[in-house]
């Protein structure tokens, strides 16, 4: 096996389905090892694309190559479905035992027996489900099921694994300790992975390259954290927790830094954008702190403007704050935070927030026409 | 009342005595419909199956079609099967009308649409991922095919009970393809109609008791089965 080569490679990928263009990817590579987490609204064309490069949907247009060779060409469709894995939002097991079900990759490929015993009882161990070996699918849980299915899925050893929302619809107990053994078992691997979720905080923890889909587009590709801390623009930005999303003009240069006025208050921010030019202000509601007193601390760089909290929102283990500067701002404070400031709606703070923090997007670089 | 009384007791006798011919008659049933049972499901499920799996153009015109078949009336295919068979007939060389074969023909005609139409009814029902994620697991669409069938299998086993529980109490298309000839292609239900109407209510009896026991056991063996697999 080639190394060297890409395991995926897109070109000029379109799929049309009734008339209208639900998929366009222009690139795409996927490297051996790779775990690209896919995130985007409904309809943006994530399962889409894990189905095309599966050979379960037949593209329109553009062709995909694995490994360096064209599928459907110089692999025969059957022969490249069974080096990869998929797993879909549903667990869809087959109305048998565990075993049968994770044994059921095996079967198709026309192992031997006591061949498929071995592979499947250590897919069993390996997703805590060897004590569910003899019971009928229809008796099982809905994390159990969906541990029957990802087992079944790696059962076949494959060379990629597509995983479509496999964790959605499950509690998020389950959630969690289903999505640490995974984590485990991918990291142990090394298993190239493509993986399709809703939840960002999914994402963030397990990928090693992130994708931001709408419309049938890739927006961005990139590390988490560049996808996160530098959105490409305000739909990938607001995509990934970037609460605040503010408009601006850039009035005053100096070394390394900028001025940008936005709505009368002046925003310092990192970047060399031109004079007079508009530009979007990202900004992350973890990066924002709050002062009482009337300073920010010794902190160089800071912008720190006087806010009114407007409302303050439970989300669980965080509280989420929103402000006014004269422009909105968002930002996040523990329940212990509110209480040891007294803080409650219609108080006066000082909000702070580095330069450095500060994530800008030029607007004309941002193609808008991609946010429909 | 005594008539009934009398047939009864007549026909309780016959039973339990192993009378060889009512026995004969009820082997021949068995065959017949069993071996139409088996080609229809042969047919029926392949046909159901392809039919639910694939889209083409009229394709709800044949799901009509299907549907129409599962109410075909024994006498219109018994109609058609004689005259196919007729010595001057298309199918007239095989010189095989009036025998037990003709019946199996017949038979397999009608319970054919019902199989297929309860096949495709099932596979339709089992949810449209389901293909993607087999093919996703290596499938070829032979084994894709196979693997549905198995998922439909407890609606399938109505589908059996539905084929035989029709063509075992059928008497027309027998009675015309078959010519209910003794020993050789008289069953349970040919020899009924001509029993009562000879007025020999008592063989008429035994032998509808027969065909009643018949089509309980066989529907009990299913439903057996069927009810331990939706408990499993």
């Amino acid at each position: 096996m080639n190394t060297s080569l890409p395991v995926f490679d897109v070109r000029s990928l379109q799929v049309v389905r009734g008339g209208s263009l639900i998929l366009d990817v222009p690139s795409l590579v996927v490297a051996e090892g790779e775990i690209l987490v896919l995130i985007g609204p409904n309809g943006a064309g994530k399962s889409t694309l894990l189905q095309t490069l599966s050979a379960l949907v037949k593209p329109s247009r553009g062709e995909v190559f694995f490994r360096g060779k064209k599928i459907g060409e110089e692999i025969p469709l059957l022969q490249y479905r069974r080096r990869l894995a998929m797993v879909l939002q549903e667990p869809l097991l087959f109305d048998t035992t565990v075993y049968n079900n994770v044994a059921s990759g095996l079967k198709i490929r026309g192992m031997k027996r006591n061949e498929i015993e071995q592979i499947a009882a250590k897919a069993l161990e390996r997703f805590g489900i060897a004590h569910l070996r003899d019971r009928s699918t229809r008796t099982l849980s809905g994390g159990e099921a969906r541990r029957v299915s990802i087992a079944r899925a790696f059962a076949t050893n494959p060379e990629v694994l597509l995983l479509d929302e496999p964790f959605s619809a499950l509690d998020p107990i389950m959630r969690e300790t289903l999505l640490e053994d995974l984590e485990k078992v991918l990291r142990e691997t090394r298993m190239t992975t493509i993986f399709v979720t809703h939840d960002r905080m999914e994402a963030i923890r397990i990928a090693t390259r992130l994708g931001v889909m709408n419309a049938g587009e890739i927006l961005q590709t990139g590390s988490p954290d560049e996808v996160m801390n530098h959105p490409v623009n305000e739909f990938v930005a607001s995509l990934v927790g970037v609460e605040t999303i503010l408009k601006g003009k850039v009035t005053r240069k100096n070394n390394q830094t900028f001025v940008a006025e936005v709505s009368g208050q002046e925003i310092e921010a990192i970047g060399d954008p031109d004079l007079g030019e508009r530009i979007s202000l990202c900004i992350r509601p973890e990066n924002v702190s709050l002062s009482t007193t009337d300073s920010c601390g010794p902190r160089p760089e800071v912008n720190a403007f006087p806010a009114t909290v407007e409302k303050i929102m439970a989300m669980g283990f965080y509280q989420k704050l929103h402000l006014n500067c004269s422009f909105p701002l968002v930002a996040f404070a523990t329940s212990r935070t509110l209480s040891d400031f007294l803080l409650r709606e219609g108080d006066h703070v000082l909000a702070c927030f580095e330069a450095k923090d500060v994530h800008v997007i030029r607007d004309a670089a941002c193609d808008t026409s991609r946010l429909r | 009342m005594d008539i009934i009384l009398e047939g009864i007791k007549k026909a309780f006798w016959l039973l339990v005595s192993f009378d060889p011919e009512v026995l004969g008659i009820t082997l021949l049933s068995i065959k017949v419909s069993g071996s139409a049972t088996l080609i229809s499901l042969v047919i029926g499920i392949t046909v159901g199956a392809s039919v639910a799996l694939t889209r083409f153009p009229g394709r709800r015109i044949v799901v009509s079609l299907i549907n129409t078949g599962m109410a075909l009336p024994p006498v219109v295919v018994g109609l058609f099967v004689t005259i196919s068979l007729w010595r001057n007939g298309p199918l007239g060389f095989m010189g095989i009308l009036y025998t037990p074969l003709a019946m199996i023909i017949a038979q397999a005609v009608i319970a054919t649409p019902i199989v297929t139409g309860i096949t495709l009814a099932a596979v339709q029902q089992l949810p449209a991922k389901l293909r993607l994620q087999i093919l996703a697991l290596g499938a070829t669409r032979l084994q894709m095919l196979w693997i549905l069938i198995k998922e439909a299998k407890l609606s399938l086993l109505a589908a059996v009970m539905a084929g035989f529980g029709g063509v075992i109490s059928e008497v027309g298309a027998s009675i015309m393809v078959g010519g209910n000839i003794k020993g050789y292609s008289r069953v349970l239900t040919t020899a009924t109609v001509m029993e009562t109407g000879r007025g020999n209510f008592d063989v008429a009896i035994a032998l509808s008791v027969i065909l009643l026991l018949l089509a309980y056991l066989i529907n009990l063996a299913l439903t057996q089965i069927q009810q331990r697999e939706r408990r499993r």
